[in-house]
């Protein structure tokens, strides 16, 4: 035990090689994909398969989609005095490398979809065998239901040894090319909540049908899908965790588990963001350097020119959402609750992100305006990690309830 | 010709000096000249105007510093002092203090609720900190928390993180007792961390006094100047070489305690390097003055004027080439991030119960996103501006390089932490800006973070 916040030692070698493959493999293609959207980055496929192969042999240190699952008794390693440094701070140091290379073509990264790590944190042991290896997306947004994710009208009915879905997802990450997509469905609409399951259906099951592409503002390497099912038959042992609609049962089955979904994963957007920034401003400190304007740590903002001011509170500012990252994974790696803390850092994480990278837009005037360099794509990529996996107001609304000790009731 | 500037409006009042009068301003400013003396002799303020006290008022008061006791020389002149090892680095992400600072700062928090909190409006009015809790400060050995054992005092290695922790614990009572009490101490760090043999054998066995025996001494650590656009590497205080010692002359500001400190910490440039100097309160040329500021009242701030103050070749604190001065300016700003995170933690503190409790329009103003998000904000930039202060901290403790680090969280908790002192007043409303509630006091003294140079260090 003592206070020390640089990061852990002992996954240096992996950050270093996941910045190893952001440089030199995500880099040189990240233009190209952003132009050709849609296209599909085959060259994602070797890396997929390497990225598996050193998952296999330990050296990823469980980082990856898979490493939200909380097992227990799992070893952090070489630890001290009870202090675990896992496969969470693993996985938000490593993606946040990633995404220093591009987060459009993370998205992308096979077999790393959202769904695995849904699957990850609600599934059996069972059903946790039966899907290993697969690449799953994850459908819940509809046409109507966006953040309020308790209001899904797409249902599931029980008919025989399946379940019947029916309904339309939109922005569904990879939904075109992952070989399954984990669906959010309701088995009762009457019973709100409680009712609310999700399923993994496997591509090409019929009734399903990627119905289009959408074309946006940035992460164009990656595919966002809006999905159809129509009387879509899946097996019954497909429903993630427990088919109970008891409203009482404990948490991990019903819809709270599958909203504990998101204390896992938001920590890996908030790595996310702060991967994109860091990309922007790794760049725009080179190219002000370039122009004669370095920060000097010793002296105050104001004594220096107003570029270098700005840069230092980017900096700033830039690191304290990579902290709150860092400390909510670490929580998570030592079994403590970090609801409000994942919180914290997506929300800081996602409007940091913003602000840094439209900032370097504005510090390198037209040269970061313009497509001859990188910088105009990261303030397009950046935009969407303050919306997904729970909006910036969202993020305020779990803080402030958690804070002021409020229920969603009360602070609505 | 000599008239018209005195009837120019500019350079006072903060009037800019481009403003003019014309016919109606030379009358209105006649009126006021006699309303004031008029209103002065009417409600008999005359009197009370004319014994303002010194520390209340800046009203050209000005005093000698303190006699101070004698600082018996000791030790071995030249030889290098002791130091404390910088602590174990356990190459772990972690975020949990050890046993013995969470003892410390639990006692300390305690200190900082039954004492601190329940003096510091009184304390902030009177621009003073109570005897008591200055007593109670070194009774629970403020002053001794980041010297070695050799040196009398507690820390078994480095103490900036225990130092770190113990400024927020204290910060969450009162900011300006915290400067107060803090004050003396980080002097005596200072010396622990650069002084010589001699230095720390001549001044520390006072700090470690038996508390019961004599008082420790009040001592100030004076990097500040009155000067806009100020950098501190750069003190317009100047040191010159004389045959056997120094010269300092020049002007420092937002000196802690200054009028009672018995010891100072001097800033000044010598030979285009900024260095830290010993000055006893004795010494001649010293001149100190009140110099209330916004807020951090209770501190007693004063401005210390040095002319053609002699100091001895002994009296240099560190290196001559800006290094020591250098870490000093980090570690003192690393002190002023950890007061802002535990101003800003008591800012949260009050506010939660007030907007679940305060209703309008038929409900708690809490559930109001307007008022709930504010405080999920200020919760968010608060526990970023604790993660980067302690994440400095650690860095110093173990004897890295943290000067980045520093400026990182000092950064935040100027910008973020003054956003968290103008939330408070405002989620308190009209009831924010009367000095009922704290929140205009936390106001007042979360601007000094990332203004203030110096006064406090860890």
């Amino acid at each position: 035990m003592t206070i020390e916040l640089d990061d852990p030692k002992r996954f240096r070698t992996l950050v270093g090689q996941a910045h190893q493959v952001a440089m030199n493999m995500l880099r040189p293609i990240s233009r190209k994909y952003d132009l050709a959207e849609h296209a599909y980055p085959q060259e994602l496929d070797m890396l997929a398969a390497m990225i598996d192969g050193l998952a296999d042999s330990g050296a990823s240190e469980g980082a990856g989609a898979a490493g939200v699952r909380r097992e227990e008794g799992a070893d952090g390693g070489d630890n001290d005095r009870g202090n675990k440094n896992g496969a969470n701070l693993a996985s938000v140091m490593s993606i946040q490398e990633m995404c220093w290379g591009d987060v459009g073509l993370l998205l992308s990264m096979p077999r790393q979809g959202l769904g695995n790590s849904a699957i990850a944190s609600v599934a059996d042991d069972v059903q946790l065998a039966r899907f290993d290896g697969v690449w799953a997306a994850m459908a819940i947004t509809e046409p109507g239901v966006g953040s309020d994710s308790a209001n899904i009208t797409t249902t599931a009915v029980l008919d025989g040894d399946h379940y019947v879905i029916n309904g339309e997802k939109i922005f569904v990450t990879s939904g075109d090319r992952a070989d399954h997509v984990v669906v959010w469905a309701t088995l009762d609409k009457e019973l709100g909540r409680a009712a609310i399951k999700s399923f993994v259906v496997a591509k090409g099951t019929p009734g399903m049908r990627v119905e289009r592409l959408e074309h946006k503002l940035g992460i164009r390497a990656s595919d966002t899908a809006t999905i159809i099912f129509e009387d879509c038959r899946v097996p019954k042992e497909n429903l993630l965790g427990s088919p109970d609609v008891d409203s009482g049962s404990a948490g991990g089955q019903g819809f709270a588990g599958a909203m504990a979904t998101f204390d896992n994963t938001r920590p890996l957007v908030a790595a996310m963001a702060v991967g994109c920034a860091a990309a922007a401003l790794d760049l725009t400190r080179e190219l002000l350097a370039g122009a004669g304007v370095e920060v000097d740590y010793d002296r105050p903002g104001q004594t220096q020119s107003a570029a270098a001011a700005k840069l230092l509170q980017l900096e700033s500012d830039l690191e304290g959402a990579r902290l709150l990252m860092l400390q909510a994974a670490w929580l998570a790696d030592n079994r403590r609750p970090n609801s409000l803390e994942a919180s914290m850092a997506k929300a800081k994480a996602g409007r940091v992100g913003s602000d840094v990278t439209l900032s370097c837009v504005e510090l390198c005037g037209a040269v970061g305006y313009s497509e001859a360099e990188l910088l105009e794509k990261w303030a397009r990529d950046s935009k969407i990690l303050d919306i997904f996996e729970g909006t910036q107001q969202i993020q305020q609304l779990i803080v402030a309830r958690r804070v002021l000790g409020l229920s969603s009731a009360q602070l609505r | 010709m000599s008239l018209l500037p005195s009837l120019r409006p500019g350079g006072r009042h903060g009037v800019a000096t481009t403003e003019t009068r014309d016919p109606i301003g030379y009358l209105v400013a006649g009126l006021s000249r006699l309303a004031q003396a008029d209103l002065l002799d009417r409600v008999g303020l005359r009197k009370h105007a004319e014994q303002a006290v010194f520390t209340i008022t800046r009203t050209g008061f000005s005093t000698m510093t303190r006699a101070s006791r004698t600082f018996a020389r000791a030790g071995v002149a030249g030889r290098p002092g002791v130091r404390a090892p910088s602590s174990q680095v356990t190459g772990q992400f972690d975020i949990t203090p050890t046993e013995d600072q969470q003892l410390l700062v639990d006692v300390v928090t305690e200190f900082a609720t039954e004492v601190v909190r329940p003096a510091a409006g009184a304390a902030d009015a009177a621009c003073e900190a109570p005897p008591e809790v200055l007593r109670s400060a070194l009774e629970i050995g403020l002053p001794i928390l980041g010297l070695p054992e050799e040196l009398g005092g507690v820390a078994e290695e480095r103490s900036a993180t225990t130092g770190t922790l113990v400024a927020e614990a204290l910060a969450r009572g009162d900011l300006g007792l915290a400067v107060a009490t803090l004050a003396p101490g980080s002097v005596a760090t200072a010396i622990g961390l650069w002084g010589t043999d001699e230095q720390q054998q001549t001044y520390l066995p006072a700090f470690s006094a038996d508390v019961n025996q004599e008082q420790a001494p009040a001592a100030a650590l004076a990097l500040s100047e009155p000067q806009v656009l100020f950098d501190v590497l750069r003190p317009h205080t100047t040191a010159t070489r004389t045959g056997d010692g120094y010269l300092l002359n020049g002007v420092k500001s937002s000196v802690p305690r200054g009028a009672d400190a018995e010891l100072f910490v001097v800033g000044a440039l010598l030979d285009g390097a900024p260095v830290l100097f010993l000055v006893e309160s004795s010494t001649p040329g010293l001149r100190v003055e009140a110099d209330p500021a916004m807020g951090v009242r209770a501190a007693s701030l004063t401005r210390l004027t040095l002319t053609e103050v002699q100091v001895g070749s002994d009296g240099v604190l560190g290196t001559t080439d800006g290094t020591t001065y250098a870490e000093c300016v980090r570690l003192s700003r690393l002190a002023w991030c950890a007061l802002a995170v535990g101003t800003g933690q008591a800012v949260l503190d009050y506010v939660t119960p007030y907007v679940t409790d305060r209703e309008a329009f038929g409900e708690p103003i809490a559930h109001r996103q307007s008022v709930a998000f504010k405080v999920a904000d200020l919760a968010i930039e608060l526990q970023a501006m604790r993660l980067l202060t302690y994440k400095a901290a650690g860095r110093a403790a173990a004897g890295r390089e943290f000067g980045q680090a520093v400026a990182l969280a000092r950064e935040a908790c100027a910008r973020h932490g003054m956003q968290i002192g103008l939330d408070g007043v405002q989620l308190l409303g009209g009831h924010g800006f009367v000095k009922e509630h704290p929140v205009e006091r936390w106001y007042r003294d979360l601007r000094a973070v990332g203004v203030i140079e110096g006064a406090v260090l860890v």
